[in-house]
């Protein structure tokens, strides 16, 4: 399926089904992250229950900190 | 009349009055590692009236790539980061009060250091310092800008107290170790990145331009050409410890007892007295000269080799960083054994 992250174009497996499966997808499952999904937040306990589907348009943000 | 500043009030959003205002106010700075040496010079070079620069680390050889304010003759001779920022500073700017505190900050230090602050800048390298600001922050109803960066990766956010969520919202959790620096490397134009967009939005409150900032959590990834920016304004909550409706800033009580730390990535244990002291330096090189191993020292603090694994360096303020080690155990009876 075909996703729109942070503004590019980006094949994913059809097996990613969550927001959580998405995250470990891109190796960000032990990052705090905030998610984006057409233009709404999405709360972090609701990761694991909400779907990711073919077009959408996801911006995740991971926090680091480096100095 | 000096024409400085000329090509900053000609930029219509500042003009002779923002000027005027970025002269009259005072920025604290946390730490003068690559993210506080970009902010540094820049907002001294802006004009700013008055900068508090606070760094608990000295220079070394690895920093000069990107940490812009430094040179060799730092890293050789080891100068504390908040000093040898200062000279510099001074050097560039010398119409501005520059101050520097060679100092771990923690409860104590931080209600000290915001008295009279307008703005707190974040160059940490550590949520447990940032969440410290971060309560401070609110307390004292002062914005800070949180900056990050690691590998070509960076990001930003402004966190303005009654307006926007704060870090304590945004996080929820602690993150813990994760990449830093010392493990996957940093590029200085990822470095420069997140300076340009804290100093922006640093100029923008300074010239109390609040309708100009950005809302926005910025993230990018230089090397992947990726750029991202949220509207994080919903995920405030009522019910935060730090911001919400019944406040408790859980981080100001939390960090005050501690008193070692291991310095991320950086195989350092840092060891503070239970009160800060003021210690003789000469005597103390002495003393550990006896004691065998190789001493060295600057006015600010003196270097021990202990072997070939272990380092320590003393500063004045009775602060220890025993570096060649993660365990604070041993970090302590190394400590103990050489310093009483």
């Amino acid at each position: 399926m075909k996703l729109h992250i942070n503004g590019e174009s980006v094949e994913v497996p059809n097996s990613v089904d969550s927001v959580t499966e998405l995250l470990t997808h891109f190796q960000l499952q032990d990052k705090v992250v905030i998610v984006e999904l057409n233009k709404h937040i999405l709360e972090k306990e609701n990761h694991a229950l909400t779907t990711v589907t073919d077009g959408d348009r996801i911006e995740i943000v991971h926090f680091v900190g480096g100095g | 009349m000096s024409d400085r500043y000329s090509r900053q009030t000609l930029f219509a959003p500042i003009g002779e009055k923002g000027q005027e205002l970025i002269s009259q106010k005072h920025v604290l700075l946390i730490g003068a590692g690559a993210l506080g040496t970009g902010n540094a010079e820049a907002l001294v070079r802006a004009g700013i009236g008055k900068l508090t620069i606070v760094d608990r680390d000295y220079v070394e050889w690895s920093n000069l790539q990107r940490q812009q304010l430094y040179h060799e003759a730092d890293a050789t001779n080891r100068m504390p980061k908040a000093i040898a920022a200062e000279k510099r500073l001074k050097e560039i700017n010398s119409e501005v009060d520059v101050v520097a505190h060679v100092m771990d900050v923690t409860t104590e230090e931080i209600e000290l250091l915001v008295e009279g602050v307008d703005l707190i800048l974040d160059a940490t390298d550590n949520f447990d310092t940032r969440l410290l600001v971060n309560d401070i922050s609110q307390k004292h109803q002062i914005p800070w800008i949180y900056g990050a960066c690691v590998g070509s990766y960076g990001l930003s956010y402004t966190i303005f107290p009654g307006k926007t969520p704060c870090l304590n919202c945004l996080l929820e959790t602690v993150p813990l170790g994760g990449a830093t620096c010392d493990t996957v490397g940093i590029i200085s134009p990822a470095v420069q990145m997140v300076v340009a967009y804290q100093v922006t939005e640093a100029l923008k409150i300074l010239v109390e331009d609040d309708e100009a900032l950005r809302n926005k959590l910025v993230s990018f990834d230089l090397w992947k050409n990726q750029h991202t920016a949220i509207n994080v304004s919903k995920a405030k909550k009522e019910s935060c410890k730090s911001c919400g409706s019944e406040p408790t800033y859980p981080y100001l009580s939390a960090g005050s007892h501690t008193k070692t730390a291991v310095l991320c990535g950086r195989d350092t244990v840092q060891i503070r007295p239970p009160e800060p002291k003021e210690i003789n330096l000469e005597q103390l090189a002495e003393t550990l000269q006896n004691q065998g191993g190789k001493v060295d020292q600057n006015p600010f603090l003196v270097n021990f080799s202990i072997n070939d694994e272990h380092r320590m360096v003393i500063f004045q303020d009775g602060r220890v960083l025993v570096h060649g080690t993660k365990d604070i155990a041993e970090a302590k009876s190394l400590y103990h054994r050489y310093l009483g």
